[in-house]
């Protein structure tokens, strides 16, 4: 039985990719640069169909690298322009240098990235390795958990950048291949409510011919110090403003968002912490944990940066263990990248203990047996007081 | 000089209205100046146009150095097709 | 598309009278590439949108909280200065059409190094792509903001810190890089070479450079008083030098064809010029003197090369 808001929407069916673009065109770009690279290029193959159909009003320029593809949004976004583009692992950390300056620039171009492992060895399939490896510089940076959430990132993601108190690029993660590659039921909002939604851009700045301004100049160390000041009060906007969008967003599709997506966890003794599509295989998990007699939950990230501190506060008070689920292992870290987001927020006022977990590095997969066995051994280490250590799921070791 | 405004006094992304270089004087540069000969000058803007700091003013035909910001470099007198430009040296 | 046709110039006294490219910059007594930016800037009848690649022209003229530059501009990084401007040329085509902005000339301005070395795959892809808009490369021979540092266009034989003349190496052994070769390989409607002192002919090469209806390039040679040292005023008489010794030729190439607008019929022998700068000082000495053959027979064959291209007609 549909809801309201789920009739005046169409169920489509669509992988995560084609979710992208068909919110990319809704979203009323002005300019897309493409540059393909496993498993997304499905994105821009979609977004290029449309543009021969003539469904996009938009300018579709296919760069000869990401560093050029980037370089090219900037360069449109300067000029006036709504921009997005996509990428994956070695083609986000080509972007690399390009992704501060954006960020310091202020442009408040959206980038999807189909979460892929880095090289070396090359490797095609999903792990995060590519988004979590660029977290610092300044983008605000979501991750979507299936084809639905990659649709709606897509659409709010525009809203979030072009805040006027926020004017920073957004970045949001699928998991490549699982999510990218696979159909879905998608509920996709009407053209003219998404229009009417996001509007047209309306730069702070432009590169105006009746208004000349200069961009990017040198700053030494008497002035530079203050624009990265400046980004971080951005930053902390955002997560208010990033919470009005799901609310908006919420209002317009039925669908709730919030900066951690949790499950089970009021009473829960146990976390779970996951990101991507292993937030719904630990949901499976908690399920029959449950059953056991274990008091599970998950918490699955949606807003990584700005990350949501309060959330945090909140979902890890009262729990005693958390088997925390990193698709990247940081090497010569003592501890992942979600790990050190957390222990920077609940340590030392909760006393919750937490241990490392990493896995599907590669597209490794991962089930909920393994993942409940995470929870249950991260239960026991608390009951033990055991300090936290790197440990490897499914690793022929 | 020394910077002083706070950071949300600045505006955001480090971008600049136009032409705020022409606060920075670089007279100071130098060590000869260019002393035009009016009676030699034919008024061929050859100068003007060549002057890597704009620091020669124009007005229709009519050239003036501009020692706020003239750096000494001496292409002027160098380019002159009339030698009506001489380099001096800068009095301290 | 908006229709550009700028006409040649007849006289100096027809340029504007206002900068767009003010006094106050950093850059260097004498500097080249900063009569480059003058001169280019003075040659637009409209308010062009300038992109800027990391280098001299760019660090000279912005250092926070002072702008040399009355028109847009926007620096982005070293490497991808066409790239940015692509981004720029299809948005404004668009947003103009829609009336959300004002079509504007886009001039990117690199240096050899943003140009021949970092920043060439951008310029292909750019070029190739078709983008509506002026490359300029501003040719200082070597990576000069970072300290005079060899670049793909520093010449054979000269000194730079990265390739410096010593007892064993008598500074860089490669030969300059062909960029206009390179540009002309993508069958751009219009590449160019150009020095600033023929600044006539440089000032008309920008105008009918953006009176194009795709990309177009211009190789301007641009003396580097504090790199190649030589005296801040003659910054001019080598960029005359260099033309009048035939090694750096000036030519257009336009829609494949190639044709010379200097023929330098009496050529002065390559030593003339080389005099002139510190960086080759240490070719003058005498175990050095088959070195200083080599340039002159490299500068010949290049120049008796383009004279075939020239004389074969619509090949490029």
């Amino acid at each position: 039985m549909a809801t309201l808001q789920e009739a005046k929407q169409k169920m489509m069916e669509l992988t995560g990719d084609h979710a992208i673009a068909y919110g990319a065109k809704q979203a009323g770009i002005d300019f897309v640069a493409a540059y393909p690279i496993t498993p997304q290029t499905i994105i821009v193959e979609k977004l290029s169909e449309y543009l021969a159909d003539g469904l996009i009003n938009a300018k579709y320029i296919n760069v000869e690298s990401e560093h050029s593809a980037i370089s090219a949004v900037i360069g449109a976004e300067l000029a006036g322009a709504r921009g997005f583009t996509a990428t994956s692992s070695q083609g986000l950390v080509l972007m690399f240098e390009e992704l501060p300056v954006a960020a310091g620039m202020r442009m408040p171009l959206v980038m999807a990235v189909a979460m892929r492992a880095l090289s070396a060895p090359i490797n095609i399939h999903c792990d995060h390795s590519d988004m979590l490896s660029v977290r610092d510089q300044g983008w605000v940076m979501m991750i979507a958990e299936n084809a639905q959430e990659a649709y709606d990132q897509t659409v709010m993601s525009f809203k979030i950048a072009e805040d006027p108190s926020v004017q920073l690029p957004v970045m949001y993660g699928i998991d490549g291949f699982i999510t990218t590659h696979n159909m879905e039921n998608v509920y996709t909002l009407p053209d003219e409510m998404v229009s009417e939604y996001l509007g047209v851009r309306k730069p702070l700045y432009r590169l105006d011919p009746d208004n000349p301004m200069t961009f990017g100049p040198l700053a030494l160390h008497d002035t530079y110090f203050e624009f990265r000041r400046q980004q971080y009060d951005a930053m902390t906007n955002a997560y208010e403003v990033t919470k009005e969008v799901f609310g908006s967003y919420e209002q317009m599709s039925g669908r709730k968002y919030t900066p951690l997506k949790n499950y089970m966890t009021e009473d829960a003794e146990v976390l779970i912490f996951a990101a991507g599509s292993t937030v719904g295989t630990a949901r499976q998990a908690v399920r029959k944990l449950r059953e056991e007699g274990v008091k599970a939950g998950v918490s699955g990230v949606t807003l990584l940066r700005p990350f949501p501190v309060p959330e945090v506060m909140e979902t890890f008070s009262n729990v005693k263990a958390a088997a925390v689920l990193e698709r990247m292992l940081s090497l010569g870290s003592p501890a992942g990248p979600h790990y050190m987001d957390l222990a920077s927020v609940v340590y030392p006022q909760l006393d919750v203990r937490m241990y490392d977990f990493i896995y599907g590095l590669g597209g490794r997969d991962i089930d909920w047996a393994t993942i409940a066995h995470t929870a249950k051994t991260a239960l026991s280490d608390a009951e033990h007081k055991r300090p936290n250590e790197t440990r490897f799921l499914g690793v022929r070791e | 000089m020394s910077f002083s405004k706070k950071y949300k006094e600045m505006e955001i992304g480090a971008v600049l209205p136009r032409a705020t270089g022409l606060q920075f004087k670089t007279g100071d540069w130098r060590t000869k100046r260019p002393i035009i000969d009016y009676q030699k000058c034919i008024e061929c803007l050859i100068c003007w146009s060549l002057c890597p700091d704009s620091a020669i003013k124009r007005k229709g035909t009519k050239v003036e150095i501009d020692y706020d910001y003239c750096k000494g470099c001496g292409i002027c007198s160098v380019e002159c097709p009339t030698k009506a430009i001489k380099m001096e040296r800068e009095e301290v | 598309m908006t229709k550009r046709d700028y006409k040649p110039l007849t006289k100096l006294s027809d340029l504007p009278e206002e900068n767009r490219l003010v006094s106050g910059h950093r850059l260097c007594a004498g500097c080249g590439p900063a009569i480059v930016g003058r001169l280019a800037m003075l040659a637009v009848p409209d308010t062009p949108i300038v992109i800027n690649a990391t280098g001299c022209l760019e660090v000279g003229t912005t250092l926070y909280p002072y702008t040399s530059w009355s028109v847009p501009w926007a620096h982005v990084t070293f490497e991808n200065a066409a790239a940015v401007a692509s981004g720029v040329v299809e948005t404004l085509d668009k947003l103009s059409k829609e009336g959300r902005a004002k079509d504007a000339p886009v001039i990117a301005f690199g240096g050899d190094g943003g140009t021949f070395d970092i920043g060439l795959q951008a310029l292909s892809g750019a070029l190739e792509r078709g983008h509506r808009f002026l490359y300029i490369c501003y040719d200082n021979e070597a990576y000069a903001n970072t300290g005079v540092q060899r670049s793909g266009a520093t010449p054979f034989g000269a000194s730079t810190t990265t390739s410096p003349a010593g007892k064993v190496i008598p500074g860089k052994q490669e030969w300059k890089k062909d960029i206009v070769g390179i540009v002309a390989a993508h069958h751009i409607p219009y590449a160019a070479t150009s020095s600033i002192a023929y600044y006539r002919d440089f000032i008309n090469k920008v105008r009918k450079a953006l009176s194009q209806d795709g990309p177009s390039f211009i190789h301007v040679f641009a003396p580097c008083t504090f790199g190649w040292r030589f005296d801040t005023s003659q910054t001019i008489q080598i960029a005359k030098l260099i033309v009048e010794t035939r090694i750096f030729p000036v030519f257009e190439i336009e829609n494949g064809t190639l044709k010379f607008n200097f023929k330098v019929p009496n050529p002065k022998p390559v030593e003339e010029y080389l005099k002139t700068q510190r960086r080759f000082a240490h070719l003058l000495k005498p175990e050095n003197k088959n070195l200083i053959e080599l340039i002159q027979k490299n500068t010949n064959e290049n120049w008796e090369r383009l004279l075939r291209i020239e004389a074969a007609g619509k090949i490029l």
